[in-house]
């Protein structure tokens, strides 16, 4: 068509085509733009709230903020278990694409031991993939800086800034007030998951496992804004958490300090207890160990060490150590002959080094070789005589002489404030069949009578058996917590005593005789003790043991010389208190590898007794709040 | 030397007075401009956590793509129409030697020339539609079968070469601003209608013919809650922005769906998201009102030219330039895909505040040289 006739350009038609399609396009054009403003509306109006919702639902989180720990005081306000701020790292796992490829990057710029990455994948199984799992404790500086720098590399970790506990006396209180560690996935199971949240470390043992639920407080939660990183930009509100509560125990550093100088190392344990209330003012288990290494997490090499020590020092000996008492029972087993009418006072027993039960040919030796000759209840506890016992046992009989012993809570926890304390064995016919499966022999009740054989008592349950004793014969459960106290600047509240247990009822003029014995070990010529109590201002009555740990038919037994040879073989113990008129502190001291109680357990409890002596008169330590209106 | 100063001081004065005389501006549409550019710097610098360079390196771009638009105005349509099969040329000679160096290297899109990075997909957005008014311009309108067939090879031939790199979003921003020539030259309804349907039926062999990535940006967003995560999380995280900022917004410098990261590419092709955060519905309607004007100014210079060629461009530029504020709005809304188009001056970006601003000065020299054609 347009190649027959050619047409001119209609410039005014096309102009206006062009028009009519200007005005169509700006038509087209309004309607899409109404389309995009109702899509406007509808988002920011009618579904304005579901989208502001999930808007806050994408900035605003809560997070746990967990309580300070009470802090543990002694008696007099001195220090025991410290918070101190300190940084750690933290991973939440949901923001970690590859952890393995992470953990390794990440281990160039700041170490992680062996240990760290075993505990981290563990917990990581046992927290949910939202929730900061703990990698290393306690960074020093230069990890933290060398983590700032790098920390864009690692979406998902951060350096957390949290109190991580503190013993400033180390090992002086490692057995007692125990430590904390990292909870575990056992313990994790069994916590209240809202208390704990936030929270990487609970008692593990002692005083801070057995008031862990007083020592944790109440966790608060603070709402912060975070980024898409999920790194916090800032906090919207705070609800504090709780503190726990401070600790006041009835310890007394001071004499701590000294009971635990005083073993100069030796291997072995003493309690001192104040007979006329219970209360623990010094419990030491030696050798010990720093609680502080199990803070942070222990490194295997350093736990390796402690666990293969032979002298056990994660043991507490003063209430897990099980021993044999050996003659330090005789002064309750005497008074048992007395009340029970087998004994008077003045009744004897002649001593010839070696006593046969009637018709049996097994012999039964007396600690002095030829014997002691004829000794009564006094000189018996004087010079420990074995004969005296012996006899007095096989009169008793083994039904009798238990449950007598029982009274004095031997056989049975003390109920003392601490976990996991042993029961030791209160030897009974009862006991042997359950454990042993066999008849009680009468042999057995005559080294029953010296405190050998099936008894197994612990240091602690020896020192309440001698404060029950001591104290009229009320048995008192030995006890640490005095007090608790809301902050460090809170009042504070007396923690109510256990009650006492009921009386054993036994005679004035009897438990005389029995006292003048135990004084006769210290002051009397012949005594065990003899000398121990020269220059101390009151009168100090005690029972030497000498427990028997191997076989005694040796030769360094027969000549008494190699005291090294009989300290392998012998178990020190020594038992005081004073003043004898009006007791007022008992002693027990328990030396794995002594020759002699009187030789090396002794002497230790002696040192006890001066710092005791020196803290009565001298005033609290410097830096100390003493609670007031403490009893 | 107080001389020297004088004589300059005098001819800014002369300069600036001239500038504001001058015939060659549309003074409604250049204010409109300057408001629009305004504000994109102010969204910026809250998208940018308040970081004054990138504002800076935008208003830099801005004050280029101005100079631009002020060169570009004093050149006559004719000129540019002579020079058009020539910059059409060139521009896709510039894609094929994209194409060719980026010979597997997956999404190859830039042209490094030492100091500037460019895409020459983003000059064809203006020389296609100059060549196809070209084209149009000796013909008769409305266009035979035979001229819509020529234009299709004109616009395919770039088309396909950006559609390759591969960017479906520019390829169809560029078919399209082709198409606005036909449209604008009067091409029958009827027309329209039968290849919009050809179109549609081609869409299954598209499908086919599209990479992973960019069936997945489909599907998702029919979907965005299927994958929160992932591809879903630029729809979710925009419509979050956009809805909870209400009616009238969380305020400037106070989107937290921005400022907390949780909104990807903030700054740039999701930048209407954090505008819609800040300034609410009542902010859109305002800036949407801005568009609508600027578009309808342009449409109107477009009518009150008298040349086929100034005519036909000034319109395609006009429509094109709405189409990317409907794209862009319509994937921060999540009513289209997510595709790579910004809002126009107001995403961070050169290339695309530059050759805006390139198109506008052909409008101002078509505003400028109205009375100038008969």
């Amino acid at each position: 068509m347009s190649l027959t006739r050619p047409r001119i350009k209609d410039e005014r038609r096309e102009g206006y085509l062009f028009r009519v399609r200007a005005v169509t396009g700006f038509a087209l054009i309004l309607l899409a733009m109404l389309v995009l403003a109702t899509r406007f509306f509808w988002l920011q109006v009618v579904e304005h709230d579901e989208y502001a919702s999930r808007s806050t639902q994408n900035r605003v989180r809560l997070r746990a903020l967990p309580p300070p720990r009470g802090l543990i005081y002694d008696r007099n306000g001195v220090l025991l278990a410290d918070n101190v701020p300190a940084f750690r790292l933290d991973v939440v796992p949901e923001r970690v694409k590859d952890m393995p490829a992470m953990l390794a990057r990440l281990g160039t710029i700041v170490p992680l031991s062996k240990e760290d990455l075993k505990d981290f994948r563990r917990s990581l199984k046992s927290h949910r993939a939202f929730q900061s799992v703990p990698l290393k404790m306690r960074l020093n500086e230069d990890e933290i800086d060398r983590f700032a720098v790098n920390r864009w590399r690692f979406p998902g970790v951060d350096v957390v800034p949290y109190l991580s506990r503190h013993y400033p006396q180390g090992a002086l209180f490692a057995h007692v007030i125990g430590h904390v560690g990292r909870i575990n996935a056992e313990e994790l199971r069994h916590l209240d998951a809202d208390r704990y949240d936030g929270t990487t470390h609970i008692g593990k043992t002692g005083i801070e496992k057995y008031y862990e639920s007083v020592l944790h407080g109440e966790p608060g939660y603070e709402v912060v804004e975070v980024n898409a990183d999920q790194r916090v930009q800032r906090v919207l509100q705070t609800h504090p958490p709780v503190p726990g509560k401070n600790l006041y125990l009835s310890l007394d550093a001071r004499l701590q300090k000294a009971a635990y100088d005083a073993f100069q190392g030796q291997a072995g344990a003493a309690v001192v207890l104040d007979p006329r209330n219970g209360q623990v003012l010094a419990m030491v288990s030696v050798p010990s160990f720093d609680p502080n290494l199990f803070v942070g997490g222990i490194s295997s090499s350093d736990y390796r060490q402690l666990l293969e020590d032979p002298e056990k020092p994660l043991i507490d000996r003063a209430i897990n150590g099980g021993y044999q008492p050996g003659s330090t029972l005789k002064p309750y087993i005497g008074l048992g002959g007395l009340e029970l009418g087998l004994r008077t006072p003045s009744d004897t027993v002649l001593s010839t080094g070696v006593f046969y039960i009637p018709g049996q040919e097994r012999g039964y030796r007396d600690d002095q070789r030829y014997g002691a000759g004829r000794v009564d209840l006094e000189q018996a506890i004087e010079q420990s005589v074995n004969t005296y016992f012996y006899k007095l046992a096989l009169d008793m009989g083994i039904d009798k002489l238990s449950r007598w012993m029982a009274g004095f809570g031997f056989g049975k926890p003390t109920g003392i404030d601490l976990p996991g304390e042993s029961s030791g064995v209160l030897p009974t016919r009862a006991w042997k069949r359950a454990f042993r499966h066999q008849p009680w022999y009468l042999g057995e009740t005559v080294i029953a009578g010296i405190g050998q054989g099936y008894w197994v008592v612990t240091p602690l349950q020896l020192a309440h058996a001698l404060s029950t004793l001591a104290d009229g014969g009320i048995p008192r459960p030995p006890h640490l917590l005095l007090a608790t106290q809301d902050g460090v600047d809170g009042p504070r509240h007396q923690a109510a005593q256990p009650a006492a247990g009921k009386r054993i009822p036994y005679d004035a003029a009897d438990w005389q005789t029995v006292l003048d014995g135990m004084l006769a070990v210290v002051y009397g010529k012949k005594g065990t003790a003899r000398g121990l109590g020269d220059g101390f201002p009151y009168l100090i009555a005690g029972k030497t043991g000498t427990a028997e740990r191997y076989s005694r038919t040796t030769k360094a037994y027969q000549d008494r010389s190699n005291l090294k040879a009989l300290a392998r073989r012998h178990r020190a113990w020594f038992e005081a208190f004073t003043p004898a008129k009006d007791p007022r502190v008992a002693v027990v001291v328990e030396v794995d590898r002594g020759a002699w109680g009187g030789s090396v357990a002794a002497p230790i409890a002696r040192k006890i007794l001066n710092a005791w002596l020196n803290d009565q008169a001298s005033p609290p330590p410097a830096g100390s709040t003493p609670p007031e209106n403490l009893p | 030397m107080s001389d020297g100063l004088a004589i300059l001081h005098i001819r800014l004065q002369r300069f600036v007075l001239r500038l504001w005389r001058h015939k060659r501006l549309d003074w409604p549409l250049m204010g409109a401009l300057l408001l629009l550019a305004l504000t994109g710097l102010m969204t910026l610098y809250s998208a940018g956590n308040e970081n004054p360079r990138l504002v800076i390196n935008q208003a830099v771009r801005f004050a280029l793509g101005g100079l631009l638009l002020i060169v570009i105005s004093r050149i006559p349509p004719r000129e540019l129409r002579t020079w058009t099969p020539w910059l059409y040329v060139f521009s896709v000679l510039l894609l094929v030697i994209v194409a060719v160096l980026g010979e597997g290297k997956g999404a190859y899109r830039w042209l490094d020339l030492g100091i500037v990075r460019f895409q020459p997909s983003e000059l064809l957005k203006l020389t296609t539609p100059m060549m196809a008014a070209w084209y149009l311009h000796p013909r008769h309108l409305p266009p035979s079968w035979k001229h819509i067939l020529g234009l299709a090879v004109l616009i395919g031939i770039p088309v396909a070469l950006i559609a390759e790199q591969p960017d479906l979003g520019t390829a169809l921003l560029v078919a399209t601003a082709g198409a606005f020539v036909l449209f604008l030259a009067g091409m029958g309804w009827r027309r329209i209608v039968l290849l919009l349907g050809l179109a549609a039926l081609a869409a299954p062999v598209a499908w086919h013919f599209m990479h992973g990535y960019q069936r997945q940006r489909v599907l998702t967003l029919l979907n965005p809650e299927s994958d929160p995560l992932g591809t879903g999380w630029h729809i979710i995280q925009s419509k979050i922005a956009v809805g909870s900022g209400g009616f009238f917004g969380k305020g400037w410098l106070h989107g937290t769906q921005s400022h907390l990261d949780f909104l990807p590419e903030h700054s740039t092709d999701f930048v209407f998201a954090v505008f819609a955060e800040e300034f609410g519905l009542f902010g859109v309607l305002l800036l949407l009102a801005l568009y609508l004007f600027i578009v309808g100014r342009c449409l109107w210079i477009a009518s009150q030219a008298r040349e086929t060629y100034a005519r036909l461009l000034a319109g395609s530029i006009a429509m094109s330039f709405f189409v990317y504020v409907i794209v862009n709005g319509g994937m921060i809304t999540g009513l289209l895909p997510v595709v790579g188009v910004p809002l126009p001056l107001v995403s961070y970006g050169g290339t695309s505040a530059v050759s805006l601003l390139a198109g506008f000065g052909v409008l101002m020299s078509i505003h400028a040289h109205r009375k100038l054609l008969k």
